[in-house]
């Protein structure tokens, strides 16, 4: 299934995850067309810094790049065949994806509190769906570094040469949600 | 290869794994097929409801009218909500769950493997995933009927600020996001496969033009489906949340002021769901030219006119849908130097569409024809769909444009499209390729008849509808006399009506024919069309793993009647 032997010298797997990868990126364009459209037909639109907590998304942007350079570490481990070390920086990644999520959670328990939500302009209508979207994206990241995680303390998967394919994938698909994120953050914070 | 892995490993497969949850490509491809043949039937059946009411406004529905509760049709007499629900659904069903499933669920899952010699799809289980998101999908999609307040009412297109009022919308998007995941495990499966699996010597200018039109396709749906999903979630955001994506501020309705923040863009949404339905329509127009090509190279007896043409226009269409939206919307409202742009690239676009076609006429000149049932769909393929895509022309011109929208004229040129197009061609695929599912033949006189009824009772369907379009009778209306300048062609609605009761008629002929050749047809030898490509260099079934061992390719896909040799043909896989 993921034999690297194949026409285009990358394994299955590889493609897949580049080609996944590519409709993700039409999903999040069209996303970020919606705002452009959106904000250049409206007559009242908000300074980001003005409504919303640059500072703590400054935090969390610092998280999601750090978090970038654990999971490279922990795929470098999983290359040298160091199961400890390969723990370790997943274990790290995983924490920083947590540490994103419960500063997002704050984020939005305070616009909730002032009774601000979705419903209450288009501006925070296009907020909460793309970074919405995003968080349910780092989930979905979460899950599969877990399972990577739990998978490496079976001697058995260090075994398999589509460990490491499985790595890198989940790799792939991190970064990807973390440039997400670095183009959300002043779209909707700093412009 | 490594798809052993999952199969094989020394226990006999259970009921469940070899027929339910199988991961075999082959086993996938006929679920598809059936469940997306019954989808269809399903949409056939709404419409058929539909058709009484728009030759007979007013009248209660024969048979059936009794059926449906008071609030759907009192005294049988359909509702204007029930008529409403009835179109969107009908749109819905016939081209996400009908029409894109056949043609890449089915045939793209059970041939396009084995024509590149490959043993599976590189991701069974994602293959099978596919499937069983496809049918819940379906199921809820179908359910939306039950739920208070009915089933989605806006039209297959959906657009706002209507579909965001209407009751019913709510899961009809609910399950569209659903069909879309599943749609994008298919195309980034069978873009790995193409890309990935093929058997040594099987270079891309020796694959078939099938396989390039589920390659082209599934680019269309992994790149144009994205957007779709993203709109639908912020339609969805509208609904539940009640959030103003796509409501204009001071929106009024029924004289109350609407409660949300307003500030969005209805022509947002316009915009988000052609970009993808119009990709979308070269989905369910490329496999289908690919299954024609496959049937006319072998009954033609030589090479397809200008393979690397065809390639090259399929690609050509693939890039250029993706720039053509918005002729959609020419008076929806949008700049005129926006809509030149749009005109101009709608005229191109038909340039290798044109070219494609030209290159199958061209390949009957001097073939000794077989006329069996596969190649009289085939043929009958080229004139009708050309029908449909030269009445497209005028709708991508502004000027013309302007007159037709919205009219009947529109919805005939689509149905000669998708119906007398696309789908006579994937029923020709199905008496092409059903000796290679089931190892038997379907009855040929039984074929005849369906031929002949489908064809010429399609074309009673839908040339009345260019002429009332042509008339100025408009499209989605409950009851066509309620306006007097639709008097003069009403008339076309009754034979259109009584025409779609006999097409319905003459498809019971196909599926008797279908289940009943399953065990009792006409058993037939390994490659009984005498054709050169790889899927018929296996058993017929394909065993598990398809091959008994990887077959290596030496030619093109169609290489018949080369001089100086004893057969017409010579397979890909053959040396000498």
């Amino acid at each position: 299934m993921n034999n690297p032997d194949t026409h285009s010298g990358v394994t299955n797997a590889k493609l897949g995850v580049w080609l996944f990868l590519a409709s993700e990126i039409m999903l999040f364009a069209t996303l970020f067309t919606s705002y452009i459209v959106l904000r250049m037909a409206s007559t009242s639109w908000p300074w980001g810094w003005d409504v919303l907590n640059v500072p703590l998304a400054t935090l969390n942007t610092v998280i999601l790049i750090s978090s970038s350079v654990t999971i490279v570490m922990a795929y470098a481990k999983a290359y040298d065949k160091d199961k400890a070390g390969f723990q370790k920086w997943m274990a790290a990644t995983i924490l920083l994806s947590l540490g994103f999520l419960v500063v997002k959670a704050f984020e939005y328990g305070a616009e909730f509190k002032l009774g601000i939500g979705p419903h209450t302009s288009v501006f925070y209508a296009i907020y909460f769906t793309m970074t919405g979207l995003h968080g349910i994206h780092i989930l979905g990241g979460i899950a599969v570094n877990a399972g990577l995680l739990y998978m490496s303390s079976v001697d058995e998967h260090w075994a398999n040469p589509l460990f490491l394919g499985r790595v890198e994938g989940a790799g792939l698909y991190w970064h990807f949600v973390d440039i997400v994120w670095i183009f959300l953050f002043p779209a909707l914070y700093l412009l | 290869m490594a798809h052993d892995e999952h199969a094989h490993g020394g226990h006999e497969l259970s009921f469940m794994e070899r027929y339910v949850f199988s991961v075999d490509h082959k086993v996938i491809g006929l679920q598809y097929l059936i469940t997306s043949f019954i989808f269809l039937l399903v949409g056939f059946a709404l419409m058929g409801l539909m058709r009484w009411q728009l030759a007979f406004p007013g009248t209660p529905i024969p048979f059936f009218g009794g059926l449906f509760p008071s609030d759907l049709a009192p005294n049988g007499v359909m509702s204007g909500e029930f008529y409403n629900s009835l179109g969107a659904m009908h749109g819905t069903i016939m081209v996400f769950l009908g029409v894109v499933p056949l043609a890449v669920g089915a045939y793209g899952n059970y041939v396009l493997p084995l024509q590149i010699g490959a043993p599976d799809m590189a991701f069974p289980r994602m293959n099978m995933m596919s499937y069983w998101t496809y049918l819940p999908g379906g199921i809820l999609m179908l359910a939306s009927f039950l739920m208070p307040g009915g089933a989605a009412q806006s039209g297959w297109t959906s657009y706002p600020p209507l579909s965001i009022i209407n009751p019913g919308q709510t899961v009809w998007l609910l399950s569209m996001v659903i069909l879309i995941t599943s749609s994008l495990l298919g195309a980034i499966n069978f873009l790995v496969t193409t890309i990935n699996m093929r058997a040594p010597g099987m270079s891309l200018w020796r694959l078939p033009v099938f396989v390039w039109a589920q390659f082209v396709t599934s680019v269309l749906l992994l790149l144009a489906f994205p957007p779709l999903e993203a709109a639908s979630v912020l339609q969805l955001m509208d609904r539940v949340f009640h959030t103003s994506f796509y409501l204009p501020k001071d929106l009024v309705i029924l004289g109350q002021a609407y409660a949300g923040s307003g500030g969005g863009q209805p022509l947002l949404w316009q915009h988000l769901f052609w970009f993808l339905a119009h990709p979308e329509v070269y989905v369910l127009v490329l496999p289908p030219m690919g299954i024609v090509a496959e049937i006319i190279a072998n009954n033609t007896r030589k090479p397809l006119h200008g393979y690397k043409t065809m390639v090259f226009s399929m690609i050509a269409i693939g890039l250029m849908s993706f720039m053509v939206w918005a002729h959609h919307m020419f008076i929806s409202g949008m700049s005129a130097s926006l809509s030149n742009f749009f005109l101009v690239t709608t005229m191109i676009i038909s340039v290798p569409s044109v070219a494609l076609m030209t290159c199958l006429v061209f390949s009957l000149k001097g073939g000794s024809i077989r006329f069996n049932v596969p190649m009289l769909f085939a043929l009958a393929f080229i004139p009708l769909f050309a029908i449909g895509g030269l009445t497209g022309l005028p709708l991508g011109l502004t000027v013309t444009d302007i007159y037709l929208h919205d009219t009947y004229y529109v919805i005939g040129h689509f149905h000669f499209v998708v119906v007398s197009g696309s789908i006579i061609a994937l029923m020709g695929g199905t008496y092409y390729w059903f000796p290679k599912w089931y190892g038997r033949k379907m009855n040929d006189t039984l074929g005849r008849i369906h031929f002949w009824g489908t064809t010429t009772t399609m074309v009673g369907i839908f040339l009345p509808m260019l002429f009332m379009g042509l008339g100025g009778a408009s499209r989605r209306l409950y009851d066509p006399t309620a306006q007097l300048h639709n008097l003069p062609v009403q008339g076309w609605n009754v034979v259109a009506t009584y025409s779609a009761y006999l097409l319905a008629l003459f498809q019971i002929p196909f599926i008797y024919n279908f289940f009943n050749s399953m065990w009792n047809g006409e058993k037939t030898p390994e490659n009984p069309w005498q054709a050169t490509t790889l899927e018929w260099a296996c058993p017929s079934p394909p065993p598990h793993g398809n091959f008994e061992k990887t077959p290596t390719v030496y030619r093109g896909p169609y290489e018949y009647s080369v001089p100086g040799r004893k057969t017409d043909f010579w397979m890909q896989t053959d040396k000498n």
